[in-house]
Parts: structure tokens; C-alpha cells; sequence
């Protein structure tokens, strides 16, 4: 089978490969356009707390013997509260002042956890071993689908989901929605809006760390991974819009798509498509293609 | 005589470096509906986020139900009891009516159902799934009301409810004012529609440059016309 004078084989395993950093641009960028909608905060410590993540899903195993269900749940909440006291000690105290000083706040914290991991680890990476239950590789006809992978995919995209459900359908989700667009007012009926802002960025934070456990099997584990994302997912939030959930979301999927297509048609561009999108996108719709301007 | 419910002694605030209230008396005691009048710029929105705690830094006594606020966090204000309706109506694009209108959280038993609110502002049920902001001026200013009656407070700050609405809906505020006071609610009601203000209010507080400057009752309004009509440059 053939594609444009593409075999099937590799055309779909791009998209796949595609499609799975896509699901790491989708919940990284989501996160960010969670804490940015209410802390007003772009937080660049993000690729840091992805690492840590996937970092605490290492030692929960290595030191504690907790295999990776239990971390898929134990290192967000681990991660989650790092955030919470980072934010209480930290970021909360700049709120006043211009973002510029947040973003800045957040960049130094994440070189410094950086730093500390490649003291502590090195930078050579350790291996993190796929579960059991999700070792092997499906066969599709056209080519191999590992199961990792595709569960990579699914879980991602829930994840999103249910994020996007509890912020648009639920009681909370619409104090997140007011507060995002009026905290003053909000915190005026009565709701404790700085206790808001904390629990929001231990979510986003939360999922970033969830993001580093899934990607642990993918990719070694060691203190650059997220540095090496983080900035696509920059990109990504810059094309969706800053703040739009919804936006950041298909945004993500969709490049991951995008790039993993041009490795395939052009190759040589594949490094720099979604930054090539990002500049034409903020031409033509400096919010972002989601974004309210 | 027992004493206020609201009573506000010396308030100072401060939006930043710039200072907006200069000592400001108000008191309002339980059931009455009360307003401030004053020209544009007069400090009346500033009496009413200061109280709330919405502005900068405060100085002064506000005290409601005996307990000092002064020096409260806006959150722990509304909790008291104290509820607010700003002059903007502050009616959130992101969420549709009722979302709206189920956003004030219940701080005490004893607020409005939401059933009573709508039989109120029949308007809010018919287009309880349309986005908050794709109301009418008139419909928004019910909405921005109706959402601080299902909360329990008792204490109701109404900044120009009647601003830049058609002659009929400044009435239908008006009768739900007045409706509001026979429900035990107490007002304080910040307005520039003098003829308004009349047919709702007990007592008229007149402020001018960040101080209150004036004080009648309702039923001496008329009579006091010429006076008020210098602070209020009309
Ligand atoms: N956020 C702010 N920062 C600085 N100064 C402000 C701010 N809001 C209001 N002021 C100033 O405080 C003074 C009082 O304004 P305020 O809004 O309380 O008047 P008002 O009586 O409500 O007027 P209006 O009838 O126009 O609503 C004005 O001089 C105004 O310029
Ligand atoms: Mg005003």
C-alpha cells in the first residue's frame, strides 16, 4: 500500500509518532492555559515539573518499589504539592507586579530544578520499563502499533477530556471561568480566590507531572526532557490562543499531527514546522487561533 | 435605639497613591433602603467597593452586625453578609445565565429560591442557557441583582441599578426594590436618577469629592430641591 509514493508503513508510523507527541502537547499546553487563565502566570517551570514527574515515577519504583499504576497516580499528587507550596512561597507574591516578573520567577525555578536533577542524576537518562500489561505491539495489517503507544494516545486524550468536562460543566469550572475573567468580583460573593489560584496551579502543575509519568517508557528519563518539550508547547499555546482550554487542546494534537506528517513529505523542515505555523499564525491572528482578542 | 446594621465612620481609601474617600459617615439600620446620590466622579462607587473591601488600601470603621470590616478580606466581607452589584453588572461571558445566577455562593439560610427569583425576573428563566452576556442591558442589570438574592445575605449594595436602562425597566427595578424591602432585605443604593431614587428610598445620603455632604429623608426631598440641586450640578 501507498501513499503519494509513501509506504503505508511509514506514513502511518509517523502520524502515530505524531499523534503521541501531539497527546504531550495537548496536556502540557493545557495545563499552562489552566494556570495562565487563572494566575495570569505563564508558568515556565512547566517542562521542569514534567520531568519531575516522570522522575517520581523513577524513584517511586527504584526506592519504594511502585510500579507505574501507582505512580500514574502518586507522582501528580507528589509533583501537585511541590507546586502548591512553590506557589504559596513564591508566585503568589507577584501577582501585583506585570506578568513579565512571574514568567521570570517561574524560568529561574525551573533551571534550578533542572540543575539539581542533572547534579543529583547526571544527564545521561535511566530507562523506565513499560508496564507488563502494556508490553507488545498490535498488528494493524498496514503496520505495527505498539501498545504503549496507543495507550499513550487514549489516556491523553480522556485526560483532556475530562479536564475539559470539569472546567466547562461543573460548579467549580464555572468559579474557574469567573475567576479567570473577574477575580476581584468573584472573591467579592464570598469565594476564597486566592485559595483558588493555589489549588489550580497544583492541577496544572498535577498535570504536567501526570504528562512526565506517561512519557517516562517513551522517552529516558533524565533532566532535559522537558526542557526539550517545553518549548514546542510554548509554541503550541502561542498557536492556540493563550488560555483557551479548548483551543490548547486541539492545537496540540493537531501540530503533533503536523509535524509528524512533514517528517515524512520533508523531512528537513520537520524540526521547525510548528514554529514556521506559530509565526504565520501570529500574523494573521495575534491571539491565536482560539484566543479571544 | 438599637443599633445600625451598617455603620461606616470616618472611611478612608485609596485606589493606589490616589485618594478617593476623605472620611465618609453612612449608617443604615436593618430594613431600610437608603441612597447615595452625587455627581459623576462624587466617590459613590468608591463608598460602595471600599465597604467591600474591592479597593486599595482602607482606613477608617465599617462595621456591620458589630463586627469590624475595615481591615477584611473581600471574601470574608460577602461571607458576613454583605452582598454587591457593581456598577459595570459584571454579568461573566464565559458562563450562561444560570451559571450566573448560581455563582454567589449560599453564605446564610434564608436567601431567595431560585424559582422565587425568576418569578421576580421572568425574563432570566426564558433564556436560562443563553450566555451571560448575550442578555439585554435591562435583562443583565436583573441578572446581576437576581444572582445576591439566593445567597442569604441580608445587606444589598446596588450600584445604579437604573443607569442606561429604557424608562419601563428602570421601573421594573423599581418595583422589585421595593418588593426587596418588603422581604426584609436592607438596600443601599447608589444613584444619579434623583425622580428614581425618590420612589424607593427611605433616607438620601448626598456625597461629593470622597465626602458625604448632605442628608434627607425621603419625605423632605422635595422640599430640599434647591440644595441638593447645587451639589449635584444639575
Ligand atoms: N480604579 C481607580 N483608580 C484610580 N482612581 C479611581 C479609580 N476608580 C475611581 N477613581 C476615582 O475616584 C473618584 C471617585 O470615583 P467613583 O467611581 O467612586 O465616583 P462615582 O460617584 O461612582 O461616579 P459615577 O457617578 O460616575 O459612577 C473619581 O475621581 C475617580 O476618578
Ligand atoms: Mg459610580
Amino acid at each position: 500500500m501507498d501513499f503519494f509514493g509513501i509506504p503505508a508503513p511509514l506514513l502511518f508510523g509517523q502520524l502515530l509518532l505524531g499523534l503521541i507527541n501531539g497527546a504531550f502537547y495537548a496536556l502540557l499546553s493545557l495545563g499552562l492555559a489552566v494556570i495562565f487563565g487563572m494566575l495570569n502566570v505563564i508558568n515556565f517551570t512547566h517542562g521542569a515539573q514534567f520531568m519531575m514527574g516522570a522522575f517520581a515515577a523513577w524513584m517511586l519504583l527504584n526506592f519504594f518499589g511502585i510500579g507505574y499504576w501507582g505512580a500514574l497516580l502518586l507522582a501528580p499528587i507528589i509533583v501537585g504539592i511541590t507546586g502548591i507550596i512553590l506557589e504559596r512561597l513564591m508566585i503568589a507574591k507577584l501577582y501585583k507586579l506585570d506578568h513579565l516578573y512571574g514568567l521570570l520567577l517561574t524560568f529561574g525555578i525551573g533551571l534550578i530544578i533542572e540543575g539539581l536533577f542533572r547534579n543529583e542524576f547526571g544527564s545521561s537518562g535511566m530507562p523506565y520499563r513499560i508496564p507488563a500489561e502494556l508490553q507488545g505491539a498490535w498488528d494493524l495489517g498496514f503496520m505495527f502499533m505498539p501498545v504503549y503507544r496507543g495507550w499513550v494516545v487514549v489516556v491523553a486524550f480522556f485526560a483532556c477530556l475530562a479536564t475539559w468536562l470539569v472546567i466547562e460543566k461543573t460548579k467549580i469550572g464555572s468559579y474557574l471561568r469567573a475567576a479567570t475573567e473577574n477575580p476581584a468580583l468573584v472573591q467579592a460573593f464570598g469565594i476564597n480566590v486566592p485559595r483558588m489560584m493555589t489549588l489550580t496551579y497544583g492541577a496544572g502543575v498535577a498535570l504536567a507531572a501526570f504528562a512526565g509519568v506517561l512519557a517516562a517508557p517513551i522517552y529516558s528519563v533524565n533532566p532535559q526532557m522537558g526542557s526539550n518539550l517545553i518549548i514546542i508547547v510554548f509554541a503550541v499555546v502561542v498557536i492556540g490562543g493563550m488560555g483557551s482550554i479548548l483551543g490548547s487542546v486541539l492545537t496540540g494534537f493537531g501540530l503533533g499531527v503536523i509535524e509528524g506528517l512533514t517528517k515524512v513529505f520533508y523531512p528537513e523542515a520537520s524540526s521547525t514546522v510548528i514554529f514556521v505555523v506559530m509565526a504565520i499564525v501570529l500574523l494573521a491572528r495575534p491571539a491565536g487561533l482560539f484566543g479571544r482578542a | 435605639m438599637a443599633e445600625p446594621m451598617l455603620s461606616v465612620k470616618g472611611l478612608e481609601a485609596w485606589y493606589g497613591e490616589s485618594h478617593v474617600l476623605h472620611g465618609v459617615d453612612i449608617h443604615i439600620n436593618q430594613g431600610e433602603v437608603i441612597t447615595l446620590l452625587g455627581r459623576n466622579g462624587a466617590g459613590k462607587t468608591s463608598t460602595l467597593r471600599a465597604i467591600m473591601g474591592l479597593t486599595g488600601r482602607r482606613s477608617g470603621s465599617i462595621k456591620f452586625n458589630g463586627t469590624e470590616l475595615v481591615a477584611a478580606r473581600s471574601d470574608i466581607i460577602a461571607r458576613a453578609g454583605i452582598a454587591y452589584c457593581p456598577e459595570e453588572r459584571g454579568i461573566f461571558a464565559s458562563l450562561d445565565v444560570t451559571e450566573n445566577l448560581m455563582l454567589p455562593p449560599q453564605i446564610a439560610p434564608g436567601g431567595m429560591s431560585v424559582e422565587e427569583i425568576y418569578t421576580l425576573f421572568p425574563n432570566l428563566k426564558e433564556r436560562a442557557r443563553s450566555q451571560g452576556t448575550k442578555l439585554s442591558g435591562g435583562e443583565q442589570q436583573m441578572l446581576a441583582i437576581g444572582r445576591i438574592l439566593r445567597t442569604g445575605a441580608k445587606l444589598l449594595l446596588l450600584d445604579e441599578p437604573s443607569e442606561g436602562l429604557a424608562p419601563v425597566i428602570v421601573q421594573q427595578i423599581g418595583v422589585t426594590i421595593r418588593e426587596l424591602k418588603k422581604r426584609g432585605f436592607t438596600v443601599l443604593l447608589v444613584e444619579q436618577n434623583f425622580r428614581f431614587a425618590q420612589t424607593v428610598a427611605d433616607r438620601h445620603y448626598v456625597m461629593d469629592h470622597g465626602v458625604v455632604v448632605d442628608h434627607v429623608a425621603n419625605h423632605e426631598l422635595a422640599a430640599s430641591m434647591e440644595r441638593l440641586h447645587k451639589y449635584l450640578g444639575v
